[in-house]
């Protein structure tokens, strides 16, 4: 059980698990589903900007800000308890084609060569983190939602607007993918 | 109650993104390339069992725990807004590899390095606050 739980979980079992969150943030908590407001309540908390955008009670979404903090914690939680020892599972053509970019490390969740302390001042780490975050917390508010807000929440509302947003997100992110990230990797 | 209510289902879902590799940055590429069906798998089955959920929630008139009818609020729906921030996040999703809820669930993971993408992130959001008014909705 413990060890069917550390492994990585193939779809049918995540993707149910992730939807389940809908009805019981809504049974619990009578919340929507949603993440990326927290980055907004994080900045009306830590009082970083004067615009009116940030006028309201944050204190009111407490909850946000706790199940973000929940998230970290559960991250920690299954490092620490569940660690699974499996590469992440994605296809050979996806590990030849990155390996082709120069990508020679697959242990992690992410490829170290970009995402760590020690490679920071590299450009192709610049723009993974810095402006990556950027366009992240931009993008996400000017849209009115994430991946959970939108994609998840949104569509199994049946909202026309998420389902704009969605369209959004993968217009956006191919023209990264197959167009900028072959550029980026090139100065690793 | 609500308080450790909130932190438990944070914890919940922040154990399923690490167990479900969608905050893996190798998942992403992969998706956006067409190679591979796991992220597709997984976000249309969360939206297939979220549907379904919603429905059931509203045919049973369904109740939270602390009594009050659920009925969630529709998105609101920018046609600019939510198309052009939809591109901008669609960018910042393939370079960080990461969506919001997956940014803390790295950083729980190990990845320090995410914590200057989360102020970031923070940062765009103030930028976001300042320009609003002026961008189109």
């Amino acid at each position: 059980m413990l060890q069917a739980l550390s492994n990585p979980w193939p779809w049918y079992i995540a993707g149910p698990a992730i939807g389940l969150m809908v009805p019981i943030l809504l049974l619990v908590l009578n919340k929507s589903f949603g993440v990326s407001s927290s980055l907004r309540h994080m900045c009306a908390m830590c009082s970083v900007s004067t615009s009116d955008y940030f006028k309201y009670e944050w204190k009111k979404e407490r909850w946000s800000l706790l199940f973000v903090l929940g998230i970290f914690l559960g991250a920690v939680f299954v490092s620490e308890y569940l660690p699974s020892n499996k590469l992440v599972g994605i296809s050979d053509a996806t590990v030849e084609k990155l390996s082709a970019m120069g990508i020679t490390d697959f242990t992690g969740l992410m490829p170290e060569q970009i995402f760590s302390f020690s490679h920071i001042s590299n450009p192709a780490t610049l723009i993974s983190v810095i402006l990556g975050g950027f366009l992240v917390g931009f993008g996400t508010r000017y849209a009115g939602g994430c991946t959970s807000g939108h994609a998840i929440m949104g569509l199994s509302q049946f909202s026309l607007g998420s389902l704009v947003a969605v369209i959004g997100f993968f217009i956006g992110g191919l023209i990264v993918s197959w167009f900028l990230l072959p550029l980026i990797l090139a100065m690793l | 109650m609500k308080n450790l209510y909130s932190i438990l289902l944070g914890m919940l879902f922040g154990g399923i993104l690490v167990k479900a590799e969608v905050l893996s940055w190798f998942r992403i590429q992969e998706m956006f390339w067409f190679q591979g069906f796991h992220m597709y798998g997984v976000i249309g089955s969360a939206v297939a069992v979220g549907a379904v959920s919603l429905w059931l929630l509203k045919r049973f008139n369904a109740k939270s725990i602390s009594g009050d009818l659920i009925s969630p609020a529709p998105k609101t729906f920018n046609k600019k807004g939510n198309l052009i921030g939809g591109i901008i996040f669609g960018f910042g999703w393939a370079l960080t590899g990461a969506c919001p809820g997956p940014l803390y669930a790295l950083i729980g993971s190990g990845y320090g390095v995410i914590l200057i993408s989360v102020l970031a992130a923070m940062f765009g959001v103030v930028v976001y606050g300042r320009l609003k008014d002026r961008l189109p909705h």
